[in-house]
């Protein structure tokens, strides 16, 4: 059955969805994180199944016409692609892991005639979040990039909100609700300007319109604009970061990490597709550089600085999220040249989130666990972690370690990445911001591992965990100093990778008229 | 055999992590490190120079990134006092009352970081080892330091972390400065490249600086000082020796073997501030000793006004002042790792380090009286000690560079500065010393007993080595001044 096509992968992750969902409708059984390991070992499943795919002809053609590429150009297949399917599947693999591991929690906060009952759906929904992911990750048109990104933000809305006794997550679930449906908003707004002006919603078929565009450029910037807006709610980058905090903070700990992972690599991914083409012309390149330089700066001024005061290491961590968006940013208003530097910007990017995804899982995973027994997650309950158990302490220290950019953790490689990509384009200030802020990120990273060494432990109490949680921690603990040290899997995962709208259409190249420039 | 001496310290580490006897395999570590680093020394082909002992492990292909030890003179002297040091600090290591096994894996943690950034030829893990030391450096400041531990702790690390990170934008704007086809993180093609002179001048500009400041801020260049001394009197004797003796001496390495070769033009451009720093180093730093009322601080002060030495050594940029640098890097790790594991075995036999509450140790401790003693000797600079060789080269090699025509050149001024630091470092040693070993008994001490037995060695064997390197400075130049005549080339 091996090679398969890409799409078979979105369709067996859906499958089990809705398979998941009928048997917990029927399941009489009061302990539903079966449900959550049926899905674990499907996604496993699903995850190798990535290595075996047979590649996409339209989209490795660019020769190919529309009509031959799969759902006429909707999707593509390309490297980038399937490493954010990756991404996307082993992220819902650890936060169902996280899942297991908080149901005591859950349950607490879960009205219902039995201890366990109603928490079904809570191991379903990731489920459906993740096909969202994965086609997000392969979407190449404006529709079904607006399809694939509400299939993700809709189960998020339910998710963030699950725990119905539990007043902060409720309102969590409201600010997530009110502020996403305003971005989502922004979205389409943005997307019909454009549409209206070139006519297309296919981004390749953008990106070779608009060097034939005459006229003002402006409507295009603003519809644009106007995007940018609604994907900055989505990877949390300032100032559209207000709702980051609060959410992550009342949401249930596997979904606030889902979300601080999931959402930012799916934002990004779409952020790179509809940039590309833009990035491209040469009259609107300057402009939307100096839009996503902006945000970047902001980001991580204002991400990074807050994070500081955090008692709460939730809270800490959504500030962080906040930062770290910003050298993601950073990356991305840095395409451009990229001769002799690392591979591109795009790999920088698709590097970061890669690296992030290890840190971020790792942290929050080792807080489900902390707080499981300390009954809660401000810094203060993680004093003496390092006397009570060595094995958390020593996870938690790696991901902080990795989330400060520390060499040989797979953070470093990403700053790395980052800096010299921006150095390459003679960024100053914005590479000045970013020395700047990594050093604040040291003190409140340092703050958390300080907590776990230098003090002493409240009570003595051994922390017991699962044999799937200490495997997962374990694991994740070895990649970050694996990727450290030899990035070559995670690069050489990338090296075919050719801009999806990489096509040339039937039609006459027409010399772009001297415009004036437009200031 | 630099394999040996990168990853005994790493591995033995991580072992004594998962339970291995903390303090013999900690000892184990030293003893094979001091073993391999002296034999490598002694094997190393003085006919042929160059970087002997390669051996390289591509990781990624595409950036030509590599694990690739080799040596040549200069990283084998450098690793010689990496085993040396590691070796006394091991063995002055006073009975650990809680978590033995995190201090002794911390503590080997640094000496691989700084072994493993002297013997790395590739900039990637150069770079990287050296940070290997960070967090081990926190968390022993941290939960074994004493006084204001934390407030040192968070000091040391966040200001080391910042020029950390400048010298990475240093390091990746050096490799784009180069023309592409010539991109390497390669540091033996470098040193030719060095020779080539590759880069057009005005790109040297700015990785110049870039360096000169991540650089100077790790080697605590004025005015980014103000780091090292709080550290160092706060941490733990073995941790402060390793830190100030091995792993500060890491950034002057960082600039004798990148910045001044590759970036000549750069470092003209920026000569003025460098030189003004280095006196601020050796005059502002060298006036605040001389204020300093506790042992412990004094010593930290003073092993950052000795950079400025150093950091005149590389400012003149020839072969007798760069190999003056070097030698001095050599001497001063040892003689400041000899001070620190003094104060030490002082401190734990009394309460307080103050001058106000020291005096007449001399004569119930006439041991450590007595190399207390040759250690500041050496320290301020006293013929037959190395201290002393380096810091003549050093300011001949300064005084010598463009010393034409009838006025004096900015960099015999700043000469002129740095000589009185000499006269400035006379002060506050031999005033130290009075105060703590001479007059009358202090107040404070808990124990009267001398340093007996096996406790002496760790201090006889850097002294031996102190004084070795300051009879016969020869040997150790005739490793040193072929590499830095090719570096130069």
């Amino acid at each position: 059955m091996y090679p398969v096509a890409p799409i078979t992968l979105e369709i067996i992750v859906l499958v089990l969805g809705v398979i998941l969902l009928l048997a917990e409708s029927f399941s009489k059984s009061e302990d539903k994180s079966g449900l959550a390991r049926t899905g674990i070992f499907v996604l496993v499943w699903v995850f190798f199944l990535t290595f075996f795919t047979t590649s996409d002809p339209g989209a490795l053609d660019p020769a190919a016409s529309m009509e031959t590429r799969s759902f006429w150009g909707f999707y593509t297949a390309d490297a980038i692609a399937m490493f954010f399917k990756r991404i996307a599947l082993l992220t819902t693999i650890i936060v169902l892991v996280m899942s297991i591991e908080y149901r005591h929690v859950l349950a607490r906060f879960i009205p219902g005639v039995s201890p366990g009952a109603g928490t079904g759906e809570f191991y379903c929904l990731p489920i459906f979040t993740c096909a969202g992911l994965m086609f997000m990750a392969s979407a190449v048109d404006f529709v079904m990039i607006f399809v694939s990104l509400e299939l993700v933000t809709v189960s998020f809305y339910v998710l963030v909100a699950y725990m119905r006794r539990h007043t902060a997550s409720l309102e969590a679930g409201v600010k997530y609700l009110i502020l996403g449906a305003l971005s989502t908003g922004f979205l389409v707004y943005g997307i019909t300007w454009i549409f209206g002006i070139t006519g297309e919603t296919n981004l390749a078929l953008i990106g070779a319109k608009l060097p034939l565009l005459t006229g003002s450029t402006t409507p295009l910037l603003f519809g644009l604009m106007l995007i940018l807006v609604g994907l900055g709610f989505k990877v949390a980058a300032a100032p559209f970061q207000i709702w980051v905090p609060d959410v992550y903070q009342g949401a249930p700990t596997p979904v606030t990490a889902f979300l601080s992972v999931g959402s930012k690599a799916a934002g990004f991914i779409v952020l790179i597709r509809v940039l590309e083409p833009f990035l491209g012309a040469p009259l609107l390149a300057p402009k939307v550089g100096a839009a996503i330089g902006i945000l970047a700066g902001l980001s991580l001024v204002y991400g990074n600085l807050a994070a500081m005061p955090q008692d709460n290491l939730k809270r800490l961590l959504a500030y962080s999220s906040i930062g770290h968006a910003g050298y993601l940013l950073i990356a991305v208003a840095s395409v451009g040249n990229d001769q002799g530097s690392f591979g591109s910007a795009g790999v920088a990017v698709a590097f970061y989130l890669a690296a992030y995804l290890l840190m971020t899982l790792l942290s929050f995973l080792v807080m489900i666990v902390v707080a499981n027994h300390s009954r809660g997650d401000d810094i203060l309950h993680f004093n003496g972690l390092a006397k009570r158990s060595p094995f958390l302490a020593f996870g938690m220290l790696t991901a902080m370690l990795s989330l400060a950019g520390v060499p040989f953790t797979a953070g470093f490689i990403g700053k790395f990445l980052v800096f010299a990509a921006a150095l390459k384009q003679n960024h100053y200030i914005l590479v000045g911001l970013g020395v700047i802020t990594v050093a604040a990120g040291f003190y409140y990273y340092l703050r958390v591992i300080g907590a776990m060494y230098w003090q002493e432990p409240v009570d003595d109490t051994k922390i017991r965990m699962s044999f799937l949680t200490r495997l997962t921690i374990g694991g994740l603990t070895l990649a970050i100093f694996v990727f450290g040290v030899f990035p070559q899997p995670v690069l050489g995962m990338l090296d075919d990778h050719r801009p999806a709208t990489a096509i040339t259409l039937p039609i006459p190249q027409v010399p772009v008229p001297p415009a004036a420039p437009v200031y | 055999m630099l394999h040996l001496l990168v990853l005994t310290p790493i591995v033995l580490a991580i072992a004594i992590l998962l339970g291995a006897p903390a303090r013999k395999s900690a000892f184990a570590a030293g003893i094979i490190q001091f073993a391999a680093s002296l034999f490598a020394l002694l094997s190393y082909d003085r006919t042929k120079n160059g970087f002997q002992f390669a051996s390289q492990w591509t990781l990624v292909p595409e950036w030509d990134l590599k694990y690739f030890l080799a040596a040549d003179g200069l990283s084998l002297v450098m690793l010689l006092l990496t085993g040396i040091v590691t070796l006394a600090a091991v063995w002055v290591t006073p009975k650990i009352e809680k978590r033995e096994n995190l201090f002794y894996a911390c503590l080997l943690l640094i000496s691989g970081g700084a072994a493993g950034a002297f013997a790395s030829q590739d900039l990637f893990f150069f770079y990287a080892f050296h940070e290997l030391a960070l967090i081990p450096t926190f968390l022993l400041i941290g939960i074994w330091g004493s006084g204001e531990r934390h407030a040192a702790a968070w000091k040391i690390t966040i200001y080391l972390a910042l020029g950390s990170f400048v010298l990475l934008l240093g390091l990746i704007d050096l490799f784009q400065a180069l023309p592409i086809a010539h991109r390497t993180f390669d540091m033996v093609r470098l040193q030719e490249l060095a020779a080539a002179n590759v880069i057009p001048s005005d790109a040297q500009v700015r990785p110049f600086f870039l360096l000169l400041i991540g650089f100077g801020i790790l080697v605590s260049l004025f005015p980014f000082h103000s780091w090292a001394a709080p550290a160092y009197a706060s941490a733990p004797a073995p941790v402060a020796m390793l830190h100030a003796g091995v792993l500060k001496k890491f950034g002057l390495y960082g600039l004798i073997r990148l910045a001044v070769p590759l970036l000549p033009e750069g470092a003209l451009h920026w000569m003025h501030l460098l030189l003004i720093l280095l006196v601020g180093n050796i005059i502002y730093v060298g006036l605040v000793t001389i204020a300093q009322r506790k042992l412990d601080l004094m010593l930290g002060f003073s092993s950052v006004m000795h950079m400025g030495y150093i950091f005149l050594g590389i400012a003149s940029m020839n072969v007798i002042g760069l190999s003056g640098a070097a030698l001095l890097m050599f001497a001063h790790g040892l003689s400041i790792a000899a001070l620190f594991a003094m104060a030490g075995l002082i401190r734990q036999r009394q309460l307080s380090l103050s001058f106000d509450s020291l005096g007449g140790l001399a004569r119930p401790m006439p041991f450590l009286g007595v190399t207390f003693g040759f250690a500041a000797f050496a320290s301020l600079g006293l013929p037959g000690f190395a201290n002393f060789a380096g810091e003549v080269a050093i300011f001949f090699g300064a005084f010598k560079n463009s010393g034409t025509g009838l006025h004096f050149s900015t960099m015999q001024i700043a000469t002129f500065f740095a000589l009185w630091g000499v006269v400035i470092s006379a002060v506050y040693m031999l005033r130290s010393y009075r105060a703590v070993f001479l007059g009358e008994p202090g107040k404070s001490l808990a124990s009267w007993s001398d340093v007996t037995g096996t406790a002496r060695w760790p201090i006889l064997l850097l002294l031996g080595f102190l004084l070795l390197a300051g009879f016969v400075p020869s040997y150790f130049l005739a490793f040193i001044t072929p590499t830095i005549e090719a570096l130069l080339r």
